[in-house]
């Protein structure tokens, strides 16, 4: 299997190399993509690099479902059954959740918000490629050396010294490590874009649900990622330097890891699942025509899960010995993260109660997931209870448990996001036949596939085992589980096969406000222009785009958004290769380290620290657009310009 | 803490057992209990089902006619209202139901959470103690009472508590065995307590909970529970028919290897302790002597 992945690889690179060369796009690919500093391209860089790992991922999710169709099953062995579900929770966390939601927040934040691009687009791209580049290190363990077969978590003593010497966990930490450099630019990135580039009139309380969730995602972020860091600090001197941090035997503690790691590990799971919440906010909102009820609500809701957060953690590790008043404090905080998560649910349903609900894809993945985090929500609840927890701990409860959640919030999350914003990225809707069939293939899948697995788990079969012997009654559910698994895999195929065949026969969309929406980014044309605003908004309102238009239909001049004061020349970032560059030479570094290759660690480094000098000696970073050009393109949109019909 | 006790949890699961395991097959380990603590446990997880279907029930529903009812139709008759977006009332009772239900499942988790922390029925005598060590891909038992030990199956008494006490000479794994009650995870250089009991004799299943390397799915073990007179007639035949486990056979069980059921008369004095203080436990003095005293 891996030499058939090896040859894949190959024919695949060589395919698109040749690919390349013949059509000559060496340098569009450079120039619009490589290069690039515009949040909406490195936002579809992103949702590519998602999608693709999605794949990888699920393909990984399958591969574990076959070989637990039926009992002593001999598809995959041991060691590689235990690599590939490693990878599928490294992956699917972060390198499939975390690039999705940043695919997002980077197509849509600054456009609901009335803003040219991020506060920070080179750090942006520098994000993006960090990302891309650790990404593709991990997925080379899988080709050179050995996967990384810890669990996802990768507790010591089992990931240290001297229990796995393979360069697998290696490649974990290191991918692990530059990937997380990347969110945190991200992080703060987006929270200063959104505190400080809103347009005027925007204040915080008119900031659209979706902005507010990515605020909170983005403070998550910036607090809980710099533990993860740590964690694997401390993990890879532990590794490569001999250090001894998380081994009893010299005094150190592997306590010290799990406590870190789920400080940040907790939190995560909001930020993956906050945009969730926004993007449901927003769509909700859209397809019933009606103003989201219970904003206050809803803002406060995401700051309560925002903080509350952070108190949880130690609900990982339940069973570890602690006493009971640490864990009746960790029981009782975890489940209070379930009032505001109830407030959100009931509010998405009265925002719909004497609205007029359309279902078109995106709201389809809504309300899809409104049973299925109600259901994931009662089984965190049932969770959360310390005692009861005895029982659920590392059985197949807690895997179907977090996979209703994380499945049913992030990925419908994120899939509903990708449906709604898709013709603002690429100026074409999606085929809503064959997302109708995705959606069902997927959700119905999604049932089969992982309620079966609460059964499991009350039957006592425990996570991540390879095999399991006949007579404990735990076939029938695995055949039924592994079935659901597959028709989720169709349904992906589905969405796939969508944005191939949509790309050519998609509905174009001419109007830029294809959805009858609310908010800022639907006053653009789609796909908006480079520099987003010709001329930046005044708001006045919390749905500033939808108020314009009702204005517009009572007859009244239009306040708020169009043309009002004169054209100005538009201040850009320049593009610059250097994100890319600097990203490559961390993959090098990490790549030198992996395998204990000082010499090539230390190049990799030097590159790094190169490209930093340079940047700090360039001045010349941005450019103006002339008002000629700016004039040019809006009349090319058929946007008529204030005084010169 | 005893006022606690007079809340209704149990009697609702009482109430609803019979109709939730209907259908139910022994298979299903969480509610085929055995004893008191599995009991207080599967108890437990009842009652939170219930709370949380008050929740759950109510809102798929509401949804599925809702959609219904406003759905973008021409001749919907249903009330159009863009603008409203707020209701105290509402408001109050979407944040209150839910905090409500959150406070009776806050007051419960946290009185089970300290029930289960000692042993939960009185003892008549003293309470067996079994030395757990989880090694790479095996568990080794050791009655340092009985001076016996065994290897992925271990013996015990019925109605009387069990003091099981943890540790790993391995990375670290858990401890379960579901109709019995809840796990614990076995960790090197320390020693975690778990208190359970079987109230009918029987073969109950275990295994490790907790991922440990490669042939970690193959750490299954079972608990034999039978009357007191048939456990001491075990441990007397296991003391004269048993070879004796030496400290290089136990060095043999460390390294990594997928092995039968054993049973041992003997075992090298102290090697439990040993291998807890060798791991790291000469750092924790106090926590070892509390957990293995």
């Amino acid at each position: 299997m891996i030499y058939g992945a090896d040859v894949s690889i190959v024919l695949v690179t060589i395919a698109i190399l040749f690919v390349l060369t013949y059509y000559k796009k060496w340098g569009w690919l450079w120039r619009e993509w490589l290069t690039t500093v515009d949040h909406k391209k490195i936002g579809i860089m992103y949702l590519i690099a998602a999608i693709l790992m999605l794949f990888r991922g699920g393909v990984d999710a399958l591969l574990m479902r076959t070989q637990l169709i039926q009992p002593n099953m001999h598809f995959l062995k041991a060691q590689h059954y235990n690599e590939i579900f490693t990878t599928h929770g490294t992956l699917m966390i972060l390198f499939m959740a975390m690039p999705f939601i940043f695919a997002v927040f980077n197509v849509a934040v600054p456009l609901q918000i009335g803003a040219r691009d991020v506060a920070f687009p080179y750090l942006n791209a520098i994000s993006f490629w960090l990302f891309f580049f650790a990404a593709m290190l991990l997925n080379l363990s899988f080709v050179i050396g050995g996967s990384p077969d810890a669990g996802w978590m990768s507790y010591p003593p089992l990931s240290d010294l001297p229990f796995d010497m393979g360069p697998g966990e290696n490649y974990y930490i290191l991918a692990l490590q530059i990937t997380g450099i990347g969110s945190i630019a991200t992080g703060i990135n987006f929270f200063v874009t959104i505190l400080k580039m809103r347009a005027p009139g925007m204040t915080l309380m008119r900031l659209p649900l979706f902005c507010w969730s990515v605020l909170g995602a983005c403070i998550l972020i910036i607090v809980a990622f710099p533990a993860l860091t740590a964690a694997l600090a401390l993990l890879l001197i532990d590794r490569i330097a001999g250090g001894h941090f998380f081994t009893m035997l010299a005094g150190g503690n592997p306590m010290m890891y799990i406590n870190l790691f789920w400080v940040w590990g907790h939190p995560e799971v909001y930020i993956v699942v906050l945009p969730a919440f926004g993007v449901f906010s927003e769509v909700v909102a859209t397809f019933s025509r009606k103003r989201i009820f219970g904003y206050t609500s809803m803002v406060a809701s995401i700051m309560v899960i925002t903080v509350i957060s952070y108190l949880v953690w130690a609900h990982h590790f339940f069973t570890m010995g602690a006493g009971p008043g640490v864990n009746s404090f960790f029981a009782v905080a975890s489940m209070i993260i379930a009032i505001p998560t109830g407030v959100k649910v009931f509010t998405w349903l009265f925002t719909m109660y004497a609205g007029r609900v359309r279902v078109p894809a995106p709201m389809l993945w809504t309300l899809g997931f409104i049973p299925n985090f109600a259901i994931g929500g009662a089984t965190g609840v049932m969770l959360a209870a310390a005692p009861a927890d005895y029982q659920y701990h590392n059985s197949y409860f807690l895997i179907a448990h977090f996979h209703q959640v994380l499945i049913g919030g992030t990925v419908y999350g994120m899939i509903a996001g990708m449906y709604y914003w898709w013709p603002k990225m690429f100026g074409h809707r999606l085929n809503e036949r064959l997302a109708k069939h995705a959606f069902w293939w997927f959700n119905i899948g999604f049932y089969v596939c992982f309620m079966p697995q609460y059964f499991l788990g009350y039957m006592g079969m425990t996570r991540r085992i390879f095999t399991y012997s006949p007579g404990m009654g735990w076939a029938t559910w695995n055949l039924i589980s592994s079935i659901g698994a597959y028709m989720m895999g169709i349904g992906f195929i589905l969405i796939a096969a969508d944005i191939i065949y949509s790309a050519f026969y998609g509905e174009r969309d001419t109007t830029g406000d294809i959805w009858d929406g609310r908010t800022l980014e639907w006053s653009l044309p789609s796909p908006a222009p480079h520099y987003n605003f010709a001329v930046i908004p005044q708001v006045n309102d919390r749905d500033a785009w939808w108020e314009s238009k009702q204005q517009r239909l009572e007859g009244k001049e239009v306040t708020a958004l169009q043309y009002k004061s004169p054209l100005r020349p538009i201040h850009m970032p320049k593009s610059s290769g250097r994100p890319f560059v600097l990203s490559v030479c961390f993959f090098v570094a990490g790549f030198g380290l992996v395998f204990n290759w000082y010499i090539l660690g230390i190049l990799g480094f030097l590159g790094v620290g190169l490209c930093l000098i340079l940047r700090s000696f360039e001045f010349d970073t941005d450019y103006y657009i002339p008002i000629d050009e700016v004039q040019h393109t809006e009349k090319a949109y058929g946007r008529l310009l204030h005084g010169e019909q | 803490m005893r006022f606690l006790r007079f809340l209704p949890s149990s009697k609702i699961a009482l109430v609803l057992i019979p109709f939730l395991l209907s259908g139910c097959g022994e298979q299903y380990l969480l509610f085929n209990t055995a004893g008191p603590v599995a009991k207080i446990e599967r108890n437990l997880i009842l009652t939170t089902f219930v709370l949380t279907a008050i929740v759950v029930i109510p809102v798929i529903a509401l949804m599925f006619y809702i959609i219904r009812r406003f759905r973008d139709e021409p001749n919907n008759s249903a009330p159009y209202r863009p603008e409203w977006s707020q209701s105290h009332k509402l408001e109050f009772f979407v944040w209150g139901i839910p905090v409500l239900i959150i406070c009776v499942l806050g007051i419960l988790t946290v009185r089970d959470t300290f029930r289960l922390v000692r042993p939960t029925t009185s003892m008549n005598g003293a309470p067996l103690t079994i030395q757990v060590t989880s090694l790479d891909w095996k568990w080794l038992f050791q009655y340092p009472d009985q001076k016996i030990a065994t290897v992925n199956y271990c013996e015990i008494p019925t109605n009387r508590p069990v003091r099981f006490i943890l540790t790993s000479d391995a990375p670290m794994n858990s401890f379960w065995v579901p109709q019995l009650g809840g796990q614990e995870y076995t960790m090197p250089g320390m020693a975690m307590r778990l208190w359970l009991q079987a109230d009918k004799p029987g073969n109950y299943f275990g295994s490790g909970a907790n991922f440990s390397g490669r042939e970690y799915a193959h750490m299954k073990f079972n608990v034999v529970a039978k009357p007191e007179s048939d456990f001491q007639q075990w441990i007397k035949q296991t003391k004269s028919t048993a070879p004796a486990l030496t400290m290089d056979g136990y060095k043999n069980l460390v390294q990594q290897s997928v092995v039968d059921k054993q049973t041992y008369s003997s075992f090298p004095p102290g090697v439990f302790e040993q291998n807890i203080k060798s791991e790291g436990g000469m750092y924790m003095k106090h926590e070892l002597k509390e957990a293995t005293d």
